[in-house]
């Protein structure tokens, strides 16, 4: 007989965040009132965070299958098959509403979860990347943000020995109030040997190993399943402390324990805890669970089973292992100086039991907080949040255009990075081939000639201007990024990072960013295989743009072929893949340009043909596969300005420079210069090559265009009739670009 | 030749040291459970960088309290080499094994970067393949590696030649800008008296494998076999 001694009351359920429909729903699913554990474990299994209810009917558009997908979403991290017996698993995920109230360990322990989720597929992970986005580098709690993110990630990170290989930050007024702190993180592991987590075979112990629980982090799913306000800083109690010494015990004892074939399921306690590792894994495999909790490990006196089943303690892991090997369980996780415990078994009934001090306190059917928990298809409604009209026509032409490009790379958004990753190891496990700060970042593979490429990218601009587009700018980019380094895109995770879904405007927002990136997914053979929605993004009901973060795992067949961003050699010829249909550059679109200089946004994303950013990318690549192409470089935020500049200041020295002419085609020559468009790939050839580079790229459907020389020293742009319209001296530029971030750090 | 890599629980350049010395110096190498108590026929022994006991406390202050230490400390007091690379530079100044102190890095940050290391003396068996005043480049990442010495001990050790490696510049100018932890004068690496214990806080084994942008730190590998080969 289930205790009835603390019943939960509509009160308690809506100070919970369920609504009174969802409280209704729950009294008729079990056919009386919840006990007060019980409710909790409905709402954490039932609130966004966890059960993705405004989001699932969404995802449902994403292509998830291919045949190189071992694992698809709906695990811990999707796996794609490499070849030669080996497969990377793979996720993104976000720690955002943690890391505003809390930077430090709210960054640390989003490291600590990713991790988790990767090593419990099995796999060994090799490589985390980063993408942030911060408010104004001018807003007073910018540096404090920043510092702790940054130091949270690296603390983390470090310690445990996995690389912080690459990234992206970006900064923006609209994350004033609520930064996105998403980290990803890829492994390695053979392909015939991924672990899941499900709960199977009845009679199976259900073990707990690694940290304590305690009282920390209760609720903290439900902190990402709402809005900030004045009070958000008060939620400082429930962020979760990280330690990564344990993880790293953790991460040895766990891939060790899966060498020994003991395991049938793992699964890491993240969000909602036991509570959601314990239900995922038993709705998985359609099982139900006992669980005893005067068994489970604690650190503090007299835990309630409430607190246990929510706590949000880091650094545990619940696992099912084969009946009649805990002894073999217990002896690995005692070498490992680790708590383990046998707190339950598997069973039939498809029902999640907890006892403790003799009573059931806890007696529900897992299909109740698995596939039966509430899904919502919440209304939507478009809504224009930035004028149509393109802010650049309202904007006189510069007078002195090297003044702009010295200006924009002295913005943090376009500045060096480097303040920031180095504070990462970023070549612990030598296997780091380039340092951060390139399109995607090179990862050998031991034992083998390839390689993996990784990139985080996204653009919340072009998402709020068009959602639609800026879903598949996003994917395209992304894509490209993997390309410039001569690597075959293989797979995505991603992680949406949106406003409020209560609001049709952002619903729209999701709906749309969906659609256009699961329309350039299909076209470009890009599954997604694993992600991660954050929902909530806003502050004082003001939500973030929508910022959908692409994570993106690429192979490179030969690890000697490959490419960096850098120019390598004076007088190589400078040129621009590009579509064939197109003018080498956009004449609009210049947003980044525009905003630097008066703070206006607005206008269209840029356009993009999938068509053409195929053939692109695919030019790329075999430019780069016969060994022509000596440096690649995308267009992005910035367009041609920015990229001439951070290749001419990844060469040898950052010595040398270029010699530009803007190409002949209509348009202002300040629009020429920083318009952002898709499917434009800057690359430098030896002067030989050039012919070569031209057959190949046209045979693959794009064209090039010369457009200049690489220099040494001096950095040149010329208009078509061979105006100067910059003449810098190289170091001036390195200047400008390396203390950007001294604002902020 | 045999070498041993101690592994400590959170040591995370294990796997670095043992690649370095099993797949590019060719040499066979075991890793050594921080509680097992012997070294077995171990000729050269290496502890790895990473974070043992998490750097709670005090980097390198709880994994000298390990069981093998004891034959790590047995094994350096019989004068046979003994390589402590970062976490094991901080270790091997913990256990009494070397002076000195490493303490946090001034900037109050950690530090990944690749950095220039004039050699400042051959007579250890990790340098004894490197020309004194020759310039090296190796990786170093760490946060608590601005090292640190009264003055009287670092008197004795300019007077011992028992500084083994100095950050410099590409130049080999050694000054403040190319310090990058604040260490006293320079000091990225130390051996004790007899010198065949050597701590320093770059990472050698990083720096093995041209595909990473440099072999230098093999040298320091290639030293030493040709040292115990020749002894």
């Amino acid at each position: 007989m289930i205790t009835t001694d603390t019943l939960a009351t509509r009160e308690i359920a809506l100070e919970h965040g369920l609504s009174p429909d969802e409280w209704e729903k729950i009294k008729e699913t079990l056919g009386r009132k919840p006990n007060v554990t019980e409710l909790g474990v409905f709402s954490a299994m039932w609130n966004e965070h966890c059960s993705y209810k405004s989001s699932r009917i969404h995802l449902k558009k994403f292509p998830t299958k291919g045949p190189h997908v071992l694992q698809g979403p709906g695990e811990n991290a999707g796996v794609v098959d490499l070849g030669e017996g080996m497969a990377v698993a793979f996720k993104m995920e976000s720690h955002n509403h943690p890391s505003f109230i809390e930077p430090y360990q709210g960054a640390a322990t989003g490291v600590g979860g990713i991790l988790r989720d990767i090593f419990t597929m099995g796999a060994r992970p090799i490589a985390l990347l980063d993408s942030l986005r911060f408010g104004a580098p001018e807003h007073p709690r910018t540096p404090y943000l920043v510092g702790g993110v940054v130091g949270g990630i690296s603390g983390y990170g470090n310690c445990i020995g996995v690389p912080t290989v690459g990234g992206e930050t970006k900064f923006h007024p609209c994350y004033n109030g609520n930064i996105l702190v998403n980290v990803m993180c890829a492994g390695i592991m053979r392909s015939d040997a991924i672990f899941r987590g499900t709960a199977s075979g009845v009679g199976n112990p259900v073990i707990y190993v690694g940290a304590p629980t305690g009282r920390d982090g209760i609720h903290g799913a439900s902190m990402a399943s709402a809005g900030f306000d004045d009070s958000a800083l008060e939620k400082r109690p429930t962020v979760q402390v990280g330690d990564p010494f344990r993880e790293k015990l953790l991460l040895e004892a766990c891939l060790e324990l899966m060498k020994r074939g003991a395991v049938v399921g793992i699964q890491d306690m993240g969000a909602a805890g036991l509570t959601s590792s314990s239900v995922e894994m038993a709705g998985r495999a359609g099982t139900g669970l006992l669980l005893r909790l005067d068994a489970v490990p604690c650190r503090e006196e007299e835990m309630t089973p409430y607190e246990m089943m929510l706590s949000e303690s880091q650094e545990r892991m619940l696992l099912v292992a084969e009946k009649g090997r805990e002894p073999e369980v217990r002896e690995i996780f005692e070498r490992w100086d680790l708590p383990m415990s046998v707190v339950g078994e598997v069973t039939g009934d498809g029902r999640l039991r907890a006892t403790f001090g003799g009573d059931e306190v806890a007696d529900l059917p897992v299909s109740s907080l698995t596939v039966d928990a509430p899904t919502y298809d919440r209304p939507r409604k478009p809504e224009r949040g930035l004028p149509y009209d393109d802010p650049l026509l309202k904007l006189p032409e510069p007078e002195d255009m090297g003044s702009t490009l010295i200006k924009m790379l002295g913005h943090p958004n376009h500045g060096d990075k480097k303040p920031i990753w180095r504070q990462y190891d970023y070549n612990v496990r030598t296997n780091t081939l380039t340092p951060p700060g390139g399109d995607a970042a090179i990862i050998r593979l031991k034992g083998t000639n390839k390689a993996l490429a990784l990139t985080t990218d996204g653009n919340a601009r072009y998402g709020m201007l068009d959602p639609y587009k800026g879903g598949m700018l996003a994917v395209a980019e992304a894509a490209r990024n993997i390309c410039c380094v001569g690597a075959r895109p293989l797979a995505i995770t991603n992680c949406l990072n949106f406003g409020n879904p209560e609001r049709p405007a952002v619903m729209a927002q999701f709906s749309l960013s969906i659609e256009g990136m699961a329309q350039a997914c299909r076209f470009l053979d890009l599954p997604v295989v694993s992600g991660n929605v954050s929902f909530y993004n806003e502050t004082h009901e003001v939500d973030i743009y929508p910022t959908p973060i692409i994570g993106m795992v690429g192979l490179l067949d030969d690890i000697q072929k490959r490419s960096g961003h850098g120019f390598v050699s004076e007088n190589d010829a400078i040129a621009l893949i590009h579509p064939k249909d197109e003018a080498p550059l956009p004449k609009t679109c210049a947003h980044e340009y525009v905003w630097l200089e008066t703070g206006q946004e607005g206008g269209d994303a840029p356009p993009i043909s999938l068509d053409a950013e195929k053939a692109v990318q695919t030019a790329c690549r075999r430019g780069i596969d016969m060994a022509l192409v000596r440096s690649a470089h995308d267009l992005s935020e910035g367009g041609l300005g920015i990229s001439l500049a951070e290749s001419a200041i990844a060469s040898p020295k950052s010595r040398l420079g270029v010699e530009v002419w803007l190409p002949e085609q209509e348009g202002r020559l300040d629009g020429l210069l920083y318009g952002e468009a898709a499917s434009r790939i800057l690359v430098s050839v030896s002067p030989h090559a050039v012919d070569s580079l031209q057959e190949a790229v046209q045979s693959c459907g794009a064209e090039l265009t010369r457009i200049g020389r690489v220099q040494e020293g001096a950095f040149v742009v010329k208009s078509p009739d061979n105006v100067p319209l910059i003449d810098l001296a190289m170091p001036h530029i390195v200047a400008a670009w390396s203390g950007a971030l001294s604002e902020v750090m | 030749m045999q070498f041993a890599v101690i592994v400590f629980p959170g040591s995370n350049c294990d796997h670095d040291c043992y690649h370095a010395v099993k797949d590019v110096l060719k040499q066979p190498v075991r890793f050594v459970w921080h509680k097992e108590t012997s070294l077995g026929d171990a000729e050269v022994v290496i502890l790895p960088g990473g974070f043992s006991y998490g750097d709670y406390l005090r980097a390198g202050a709880i994994s000298r309290f390990s069981p093998i230490m004891r034959a790590v400390t047995a094994h350096a007091r019989e004068g046979r080499p003994l390589l402590g690379i970062c976490n094991g530079f901080q270790c091997l100044t913990e256990s009494g094994l070397l002076p000195g102190a490493l303490k946090r890095n001034e900037s109050l940050r950690f530090v990944c970067d690749d950095v220039w290391l004039k050699c400042e003396t051959s007579r250890t068996p990790f340098t004894c393949g490197i020309e004194p005043e020759e310039i090296l480049k190796m990786t170093i990442a760490h946060g608590e590696g601005n090292y640190f010495c009264d003055s009287e001990t670092l008197a004795t050790l300019e007077e011992n030649d028992q500084i083994v490696f100095r950050y410099v510049n590409a130049e080999g100018d050694v000054n403040p800008k190319s310090n990058p932890n604040g260490s006293m004068e320079n000091i990225a690496g130390i051996c004790n008296l007899q010198g065949n214990v050597v701590g320093l806080m770059p990472h050698p084994e990083r720096s093995c494998d041209s595909l990473l942008g440099g072999e230098d730190g093999l040298r320091m590998f290639m030293s030493v076999v040709r040292k115990v080969v020749s002894s």
